[in-house]
């Protein structure tokens, strides 16, 4: 079982979110986040002052899935989250030791 | 067949003419007395509506942290301003006295006979006392709010709760008196129609005096003297309170005739708005061109600018000098902001360049301006500078800003300093970083940002209302106060 962790644009995540179903990936997490990356921050002006705001917002899309899974899921985020500008996010993938089902209790790779 | 009906029909309509004309005459005392005391009541429910909009305007310029404080002390300063105006202030202002301050009239406690006597300074006026009274109640409620959003987000609840007593009981009353009573200012024929100086630049220079006093707020200027923005939480917050201030200001200037008979209120309420017009462009094309965007909020800004700067000469001035005015207060005020942030004087809501600088600078302009048709029908002093090639009403305006000036800025500091000595002026930093709301009031101004929405206690009977846990909450609000826990 692996975690993929995807940094995405706002903007993406509606074709990303269909691409997904489409592909039959019904567990999906998003989290509002801040962060900095090649795109650095942006400039802010506020009554005749400005400055940096080092952080910029962006989408984190965490989906679970099962090894044999993996690429075809990592395939269809880059590809509906790339606009070919600096700034798309990055996708981080890392191994899951467990997955538990709250409701039932069940383990395992089926609960995915 | 028609012709007869035509006929019968202006037959009625003369009939209907003469009729009325001669209740007209036998009423028409009564009749004017009515007019003018409709209009004077609801160019003030107009004024007290200004409340809201500096209410909007101070909450929106300023953080989510401490939209409840701001709000709090626009709603309080009101309820002081109208028991103190109320108890003294009225009498101090109104009342027969000296040059100095009226004496008389306590608490409005004054037999009918005797109105015209002890508020001769308003007898002009033909409309009740209770109607003079409401009108001048409402305006002193707007001079004690203008401090509140210079000094925002650091100012400590109690101390704002005593200098609106003493605004609005003492100093503002004192200032009227010269000016609108029958003091020493309005016997040298002083041009302030409805208050640039008597309302605005007493608030204006108290807003100064405070903000020197209690200094910027945390994080404001750097140690190489940058300037940090620390931008407010609602654009539309401000743009309502601007509209609303923009509509009230109608209340405020057209309704200072506190008669309709003349009809003289329309003018005044046309030049007002084409000050705030033009200052709004101006205003907006300075920003744009010192900062390289239109920027919202010096726009904002410059709307009200221009709009306290055609308050002293509203009945004054023709509408090109209007349009003038108003053109130059909008500059005027964004390069003042910007001024004011270099002299690292922390005005979060630009009340200072507005109400202060151009208060004084309209009042000025009405020396200038001044066109002899108008101050004829309105009879106080002389024309301005553009007519008499004369600077004999300039030198009299200049006299009565810098004695108000004189008066206000001294006191306020005198006062702000007694405040920060006894109570406190304020707040620990601890309070100031993590907000005014929860410290000084024990709550969020929105709550559902900062915590929890469900108690533990409740939370377990709605097991699928947990949603918004307390440990999401509890994130977004440490992240947003930037504190580390």
């Amino acid at each position: 079982m692996k975690e993929i962790k995807a940094i995405i644009r706002h903007e993406q995540l509606e074709m990303v979110r269909d691409s997904l179903d489409q592909i039959g990936v019904k567990g999906i997490t998003i989290t509002d986040v801040k962060g900095a990356g090649q795109q650095r921050g942006f400039t802010e002006s506020y009554r005749g002052a400005t400055t940096i705001i080092h952080f910029r917002p962006k989408l984190q899309l965490t989906v679970t899935v099962n090894d044999d899974k993996l690429e075809e899921v990592v395939e269809v985020i880059m590809t509906n989250a790339r606009t070919g500008e600096i700034g798309d996010g990055k996708i981080f993938i890392s191994p899951i030791e467990e997955v538990i089902r709250i409701r039932t209790g069940e383990r395992g790779p089926d609960q995915v | 067949m028609i012709g007869k009906y035509v006929s019968i029909l202006l037959l009625s309509i003369v009939f209907l003419a003469l009729f009325t004309s001669t209740a007209f005459a036998a009423e028409s005392d009564e009749i004017s007395v009515s007019l003018n005391t409709v209009w004077t009541m609801m160019a003030a429910f107009l004024v007290a509506f200004m409340q809201a909009g500096f209410a909007l305007l101070e909450g929106g310029l300023t953080r989510a942290k401490n939209v409840g404080n701001i709000m709090m002390k626009n709603l309080i300063d009101f309820g002081i301003a109208s028991i103190a105006f109320w108890a003294i202030g009225f009498a101090i202002a109104f009342g027969a006295g000296n040059a100095l301050f009226g004496t008389s009239g306590w608490f409005l406690n004054v037999s009918g006979d005797k109105v015209d006597t002890v508020f001769a300074s308003l007898s002009w006026a033909n409309i009740p006392l209770m109607a003079k009274w409401f009108f001048q109640m409402v305006f002193a409620g707007v001079a004690a709010t203008i401090v509140s959003g210079a000094m925002a987000e650091r100012t400590k609840f109690q101390a704002y709760l005593i200098y609106s007593a003493v605004i609005t009981g003492i100093v503002y009353p004192i200032v009227v008196h010269w000016i609108w009573g029958g003091g020493w200012l309005a016997s040298l024929g002083f041009q302030d129609f409805a208050g640039s100086t008597v309302v605005h630049s007493v608030g204006g220079w108290a807003a100064l005096a405070g903000v020197i006093i209690i200094g910027p707020r945390l994080g404001k200027y750097g140690k190489k003297g940058e300037v940090n923005p620390i931008p407010g939480h609602s654009m539309s917050m401000v743009m309502l309170g601007v509209f609303i201030l923009w509509l009230g200001w109608f209340g405020f200037n057209a309704g200072s005739t506190m008669g309709a008979m003349d009809l003289s209120f329309a003018e005044i309420a046309a030049v007002t708005t084409l000050a705030g017009a033009a200052a709004s462009i101006t205003g907006m094309l300075t920003a744009w061109a010192r900062t390289g965007k239109p920027d919202v909020t010096l726009t904002a800004g410059a709307a009200i600018a221009g709009l306290v700067a055609i308050t002293a000469p509203s009945a004054f001035v023709e509408t090109w000098a209007a349009v003038t005015i108003g053109s130059l207060a909008g500059v005027i005020y964004v390069f003042a902001v910007i001024l004011l942030d270099r002299l690292k004087i922390d005005d979060p809501v630009g009340a200072i360049p507005a109400h202060a600088f151009l208060g004084v600078i309209g009042t000025l302009f009405t020396g200038v301006f001044a066109s002899p048709r108008l101050v004829e029908a309105v009879g106080v002093g002389k024309a301005g500078l553009v007519y008499t090639g004369n600077v004999d009403q300039l030198a009299i305006q200049l006299v009565g800003v810098l004695a108000v000036f004189a008066f206000v800025f001294p006191t306020s500091i005198v006062l702000f300093k007694t405040i920060k000595a006894t109570v406190g002026l304020r707040v620990s930093p601890e309070e100031e970083i993590q907000g005014l709301d929860i410290h000084e009031h024990g709550m969020w101004g929105y709550p559902e940002q900062f915590v929890t929405q469900l108690p533990p206690s409740i939370a377990k009977h709605y097991p699928r209302a947990r949603s918004a846990n307390s440990a999401l909450g509890m994130k977004i609000y440490h992240e947003s106060e930037g504190i580390v826990r």
